[in-house]
């Protein structure tokens, strides 16, 4: 044990170790809901070693970037491996970060003293947006470059200013090889700002401590050695249980990467094994599931005055108002155990929303479906996402709240 | 457990909304609502793989490429890299060389009014194998086409009918819809029946003309199963190039999941050995 003496005359690593891991106190009533923070780390690890691999042979060049990318799928020694654990990787990051956000919804995490945690969270989940939105421009197909067109003249819509930004985002009047090439840089920046954003995350958590099913402040129930009585070790107890959840989530993960990488167009889309040619516009041009609900609240908005910049304003808006949450919520108690059916079925409606909101970003607007266009219910569907949170401080207070357990329940 | 009952059901109904929108998400290319016909494709057959190579070679290099594979890559159905060089190789290329048509552009643009596709990623475009062999089965004579041949599968198609030697010419028998405010109204078989029901009934009413089916007029050098098998094989080289790895991918899929599989439940066992004194 000289060596780790050594070190830890020089580096707080038995500290650290200790502090994060070994004499952290977690809950011992986490569930299936807490898996996937975990997870998402490991997603974020395989994106970042899938994609340095990547950027070996990848060439950021409107000539070279589609014949590239099919060089590594071809040519390139396992190419296709690296390349599908990271088309897949990206769906599965949001996959597992829709989840553990929706976690944070159902047991209150989002409130006090976790706002910060919440809020460093919501960061997360905005640079991980734009990483991903970067990201599909690369491989250079169809969708790639289309997607991308109709994503930066949204912000051409922003009144005055908005032409010049749109210039400045692209580096040109289209999309071209200025754009692909400056969306590969900070493609590969960002994943490392990510990183260093989750360690922020973990230490505003470990600060506070971690919230639970139960919603109920462990520190507030402690033993005579100041140790919370609810609390286990985060090692080995959730280092070994959280083992568990990845060995199950990569036989899900590992199912779609070498039997359905492109999950019939949800994960690839067919359109992008088309190189990109600025002369042929798609019949239809939808963004890739995750990004579908708040583009189809961007299209449920008509535009005014001859501007879209209303449904841009909207959409913004559906992410932004996430950073009021903590503030939006007058519950007496946190976790929707407690909590009385006004807010079951308010966050019922909301999930419900969501994915439909989902389904319709990616059909045409002009679907008809029974018997009412598309865009008409992604209005009906737009509103009802808003009113989740703007009723919020009114029914959360209404809401009858059944009594907190003193301690936390098995 | 009332929350533990309503969570569930959430997760249920989410998983069956999503299930019930899967088929509806998957791309539909090409703007027709023709049928496809089953090209009956199985990748384990080398034979028809490299079959349909030759024909691709012969028949289509002219004016297509398939620019992102090697003509190396078929020595993994089998082929030894001098038989490649002797039956696929016409100019005194390598084996390592792209397959790249003699085509250039410029003309294709001029001769067929744009560009011919590359075929390697067609198959993963299109949704498939059976795209291409219904295509491939679809054309038919029609003069007024620039190059005299229609498709029934891409109306207007820009590709002059290539295989026409083999399949033999083939005609269109059409059907007539008549429609009011684009809704179909009657069908008939023979077009004065149509014309003169549609002067009856009134100028809302349209006639429209579809392809009902195809008839051989003049016979190829092929019986009709024999070019069916020539199609296929075609169908089957192109979805083959589109992913050549695709059977690898699988193979190695299944011990990856029997790994994960005894490493997720040895780790459930020491999850539970572990957690014995936690209640
Ligand atoms: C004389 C030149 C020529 C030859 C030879 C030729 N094609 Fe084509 N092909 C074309 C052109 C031009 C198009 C584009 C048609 C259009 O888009 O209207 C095309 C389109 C296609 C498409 C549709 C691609 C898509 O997704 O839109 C397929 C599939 C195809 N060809 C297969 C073949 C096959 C298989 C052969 C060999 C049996 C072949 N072609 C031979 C000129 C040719
Ligand atoms: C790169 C993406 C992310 C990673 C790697 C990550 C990682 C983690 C980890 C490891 C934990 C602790 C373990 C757990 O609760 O399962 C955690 C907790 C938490 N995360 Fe994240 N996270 C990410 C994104 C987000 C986002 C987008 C949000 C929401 C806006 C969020 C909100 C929270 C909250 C509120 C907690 C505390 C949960 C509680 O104690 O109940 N995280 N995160």
């Amino acid at each position: 044990m000289s060596l780790i003496n050594w070190v830890d005359r020089r580096f707080p690593a038995t500290k650290v170790w200790n502090e994060h891991l070994a004499e952290y106190y977690a809950p011992k009533n986490f569930n299936f809901w807490y898996f996937f923070g975990s997870l998402a780390l490991l997603v974020l690890v395989n994106q970042i070693v899938t994609g340095v691999w990547l950027a070996m042979a990848y060439k950021p060049s409107a000539a070279e970037a589609f014949a590239s990318v099919e060089y590594i799928m071809r040519d390139m020694d396992y190419g296709w491996l690296i390349r599908y654990l990271h088309s897949t990787g990206a769906s599965a990051f949001f996959v597992v970060v829709y989840l553990h956000m929706f976690r944070g919804l159902i047991y209150g995490s989002y409130r006090e003293p976790r706002e910060l945690v919440w809020i460093i969270g919501l960061v997360i989940y905005l640079i991980m947006m734009a990483t991903a939105f970067f990201g599909y421009l690369l491989p250079w197909g169809q969708m790639s470059y289309w997607g991308a067109q109709v994503i930066v003249n949204l912000f051409a819509a922003v009144p005055f200013v908005g032409e010049d930004l749109s210039v400045w985002i692209r580096g040109d009047y289209v999309i071209s090889d200025a754009t692909l090439n400056r969306f590969f840089a900070l493609h590969f920046l960002l994943p490392f700002v990510l990183a260093a954003l989750v360690f922020i995350h973990i230490v505003a958590l470990h600060k506070v401590g971690s919230n639970n099913p139960d919603g109920i402040e462990i520190k507030q129930n402690k033993d005579e050695q100041g140790i919370p009585k609810d609390g286990i070790r985060f090692h080995p107890y959730y280092t070994v249980k959280d083992t568990v959840g990845v060995g199950v989530f990569l036989i899900f993960f590992t199912a779609v990467v070498f039997f359905w990488p492109d999950v019939g167009g949800l994960f690839l889309e067919a359109p992008n094994f088309e190189p990109a040619n600025p002369l042929k516009t798609p019949e239809h041009i939808a963004p890739v599931w995750y990004f579908t609900p708040f583009y189809a609240m961007l299209r449920a908005i008509p535009p005014m005055f001859g501007s879209q910049f209303p449904g841009v304003l909207v959409m913004f808006a559906s992410i932004l108002i996430l950073f009021a949450l903590p503030w939006l919520d007058r519950s007496p108690v946190k976790s929707i155990r407690y909590k009385g059916g006004i807010f079951k079925f308010a966050i019922t409606l909301f999930a419900i929303s969501f994915v439909i909101l989902g389904y319709l970003g990616m059909i045409p607007s002009t679907r008809v479906i029974l018997g009412l266009e598309a865009s008409f219910w992604a209005q009906i569907f737009t509103g009802l996402y808003f009113l989740f949170f703007i009723l919020m401080p009114w029914y959360s207070r209404l809401n009858q709240a059944q009594p907190v357990p003193e301690r936390v329940t098995a | 457990m009332n929350q533990k009952k309503l969570l569930n059901r959430l997760f249920a109904y989410t998983a069956a909304i999503l299930c019930y929108l899967m088929p509806a998400i998957g791309y539909t290319a090409g703007g027709s609502n023709v049928p496809l016909l089953n090209a009956q494709v199985n990748l384990d057959n080398q034979a028809a793989i490299q079959h349909g190579a030759k024909y691709f070679v012969n028949y289509c290099m002219g004016c297509h490429a398939a620019e992102y594979i090697r003509y190396q890559l078929l020595e993994n159905t089998g082929l030894t890299s001098q038989q490649i060089k002797d039956n696929l190789i016409f100019d005194n290329g390598k084996v390592s060389d792209l397959m790249k048509t003699a085509l250039p552009q410029q003309d294709a643009v001029t001769w067929f009014s744009g560009p011919v596709p590359d075929l390697t990623l067609t198959a993963r475009i299109r949704g498939g194998a059976d795209w291409i062999y219904t295509y491939l089965k679809g054309f038919y004579t029609d003069p007024g086409r620039p190059l005299g041949a229609n498709n029934t599968l891409y109306p207007n198609v820009g590709m002059p009918n290539v295989l026409w030697s083999l399949e033999g010419i083939k005609s269109p028998v059409y059907r007539y819809q008549v429609k009011h405010q684009g809704v179909l109204e009657r069908e008939f078989t023979d077009e004065a029946t149509a014309v003169a029901y549609v002067e009856q009934q009134g100028s809302e009413y349209k006639l429209e003309k579809v392809v009902d089916h195809l008839v051989v007029t003049q016979p190829g050098s092929l019986s009709e199963a024999e070019f069916d098998q020539v199609a296929r094989d075609i169908s089957a080289f192109l979805d083959y190039i589109a992913e050549p790895m695709k059977q690898e991918r699988q193979q190695l899929g299944w011990w990856v999941l029997l790994f994960l599989s005894v490493f997720s439940t040895l780790a459930y066992f020491m999850k539970k050995a572990w957690w014995e004194d936690i209640h």
